[in-house]
């Protein structure tokens, strides 16, 4: 939260954020793919709703697929076994989000640490299990060719571009709501109970319960974006509710920056493009360095991966938004005692 | 009978069978300021982790303000009015000095669990967290960064975050600890200040403090209450003398 001074006043990140409104905006209209674009968005918000708890708690889940893919799931049954509108699939997914929210995180918030961590991962893994045994997933195949349909009977969906800004539009809610949440009593509660919890309690908080909503909170997002996912890319599979789905959210995190509000959503913009643009790479590589091994770069998606955290946590820790938001300081010279300070996250030597 | 806020009976704690709280009957004055001293290891913040439950007494009662504490979660506790400091530095370091204030008063508004609410609805309180901020000579760095302070404000608004609960009793362990000339000044007489209305029990190892703030003294060895009175009363006491000051060189400069 180290915006949490400075948002309410500082211009140029407001300014920033205007920009990106309106890159995100005229996208489609400048050579965007509006499906890439959609993707990126889901990513975007399952990655924000991921970071939410782990950037204002300092709770690293490894349970999140289980909430994107189960939130996925139930929208593309909904919509194929009982032919339920997008919006009320949509729902269902951030509803089904909310409930196994709910579960997971009674489980496992006690827990700190490694400790939470693990505990989080185990119970996903049972949803996994749970999802290649039941047949409504449709198994090793899983639900294909999800019907996007009307919005709200009037908006057709089918159309990619039309698809794109609801995405957009949701998206944006959606992250307007996540700052609302750090900004917010709530959040400057779980703020304090992050930075010393002992303390918290012996002014009368109770952290389960701030810890709970949030990691409710988060699970509900990413139910949507697993549902969001699911209706605009027509179709959801295991490889949603695998672990490694878990890892990429805090890859995306880690990428954009953490603690920054726009932290991932950079993260997911550079990851998705990367990913998808892959292949493109490799040959364009193979053909500069003339050696052909490049061109298979595209099917070693998991291993540019790894090769990306590694410098990722090497070189720039505090990730690309990390980076921006210190070097902005720096060429402002970081003023000693301004009403704005910021950088107030950085521990005292 | 005396008016005693806090007693306890019998308080122990164990750890894997070393004793590091043992039998203690403490009773502390309403209204007083009440110093525990003790060598370290004596287990004092022991005994302050026992009193404000967060460690689970192995033996013994508390009675806190005519009720008994002794089964209550450490926030029950908190919210009764019995609050704690730590013995390292506590602050919110990611939290304004005003919001590190804000957020001991908010609980009570009943909004610290609106997550849907913009974080203004909190500016009515402003006036009261500068007023106490202002107490303990922090208002103009109220939008500071907590964490940016230098040790002795930090421990300055510690004691603004502890007053923001409106205790019954504070317990401060050792908030002098680390400090120099200066600051020990400063912070002596901001407890003194801060006491009126109140009742404080502290840990301190400064016998310059104790002797010129504290009502009453207890001495702690080896988890044991060895002794409790003025500070010439246990300055006088024999064990004391042989176990904790070694000679009495120490106690001796009261007069
Ligand atoms: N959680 C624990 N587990 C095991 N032993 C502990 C634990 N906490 C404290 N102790 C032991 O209990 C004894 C008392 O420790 P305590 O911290 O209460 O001493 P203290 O009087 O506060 O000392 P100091 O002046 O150094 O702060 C020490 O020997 C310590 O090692
Ligand atoms: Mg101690």
């Amino acid at each position: 939260m180290t915006a949490s001074f400075t948002s309410r006043r500082i211009s140029p990140r407001a300014s920033a954020y205007a920009l990106l409104l309106i890159a995100l905006i005229a996208a489609p209209w400048v050579g965007l793919y509006p499906v890439l674009g959609t993707k990126i968005l889901c990513y975007a918000l399952f990655a924000c709703a991921f970071h939410l708890l782990l950037g204002y708690t300092g709770l690293a889940s490894l349970g999140h697929a289980a909430f994107l893919g189960v939130g996925g799931y139930l929208a593309g049954y909904g919509v194929k076994a009982w032919a339920l509108p997008p919006e009320l699939a949509l729902l269902a997914g951030l509803a089904a989000g909310a409930l196994l929210g709910l579960v997971i995180g009674f489980i496992s918030i006690r827990r700190s640490g490694i400790y939470f961590t693990m505990i989080t991962l185990a119970l996903a893994q049972m949803v996994y299990f749970l999802c290649v045994q039941i047949p409504q997933t449709g198994g090793e195949d899983g639900l294909q060719g999800i019907d996007r349909g009307l919005l709200f009977g009037v908006l057709d969906l089918r159309d990619d571009t039309a698809m794109y800004y609801t995405v957009l539009v949701i998206a944006v809610a959606c992250f307007l709501f996540i700052a609302r949440v750090v900004y917010s009593p709530f959040g400057q509660a779980l703020q304090a109970i992050k930075d010393n919890e002992p303390r918290a309690i012996s002014l009368g908080y109770h952290p389960p319960h701030y810890k709970l909503i949030v990691f409710i909170l988060s699970a509900a997002l990413t139910g949507l974006a697993g549902a969001l996912k699911a209706i605009s890319l027509g179709f959801v599979t295991l490889s949603d509710v695998h672990w490694m789905t878990s890892g990429h959210a805090l890859l995306m995190t880690l990428v954009g920056g953490m603690g920054i509000l726009s932290g991932p959503v950079v993260g997911a913009l550079a990851l998705v493009v990367l990913e998808n643009k892959m292949g493109e790479l490799g040959t364009l590589i193979a053909g500069a360095t003339g050696i052909a091994w490049f061109t298979t770069l595209g099917e070693s998606v998991m291993m540019v991966m790894g090769i990306v955290f590694v410098i990722c946590v090497l070189a720039f820790r505090r990730g690309i938004m990390g980076e921006v938001v210190a070097l902005q300081q720096r060429r402002r010279g970081t003023p000693a005692s301004s009403s704005t300070t910021s950088a107030s996250r950085e521990p005292q030597p | 009978m005396t008016d005693a806020v806090l007693e306890t009976r019998g308080l122990s704690k164990t750890f894997l069978g070393f004793t590091a709280v043992d039998g203690v009957d403490l009773s502390v004055q309403r209204g007083h300021i009440h110093a525990l001293i003790g060598p370290n290891g004596a287990g004092k913040t022991t005994l302050f982790n026992l009193l404000t439950r967060f460690l689970e007494p192995s033996a013994g009662e508390i009675r806190f303000d005519g009720t008994a504490v002794t089964a209550l979660p450490p926030r029950q506790v908190a919210r009764r009015g019995m609050v704690r400091s730590f013995q390292i530095s506590a602050v919110f370091a990611g939290l304004s000095v005003l919001d590190n204030v804000r957020v001991a008063l908010q609980r009570k508004l009943g909004l610290s669990l609106h997550f849907w609410r913009s974080v203004r609805v909190l500016d009515q309180i402003n006036e009261q967290a500068l007023a106490i901020l202002d107490q303990v000579g922090l208002a103009e760095l109220a939008n500071e960064a907590a964490g940016a302070l230098p040790y002795g404000r930090k421990r300055a608004l510690e004691l603004a975050t502890t007053l923001a609960m409106d205790p019954v009793l504070m317990l401060l362990d050792e908030p002098t600890q680390g400090m120099g000339y200066e600051d020990v000044d400063r912070v002596t007489s901001l407890i003194k200040k801060i006491s009126a209305g109140r009742t404080v029990l502290m840990v301190e190892h400064n016998m310059k403090v104790v002797a010129s703030i504290a009502d009453t003294l207890s001495v702690l060895q080896r988890g044991r209450l060895l002794a409790t009175g003025s500070y010439q009363e246990v300055s006088a006491n024999e064990e004391v003398i042989r176990a904790y000051l070694g000679g009495g060189r120490r106690g001796g400069t009261a007069a």
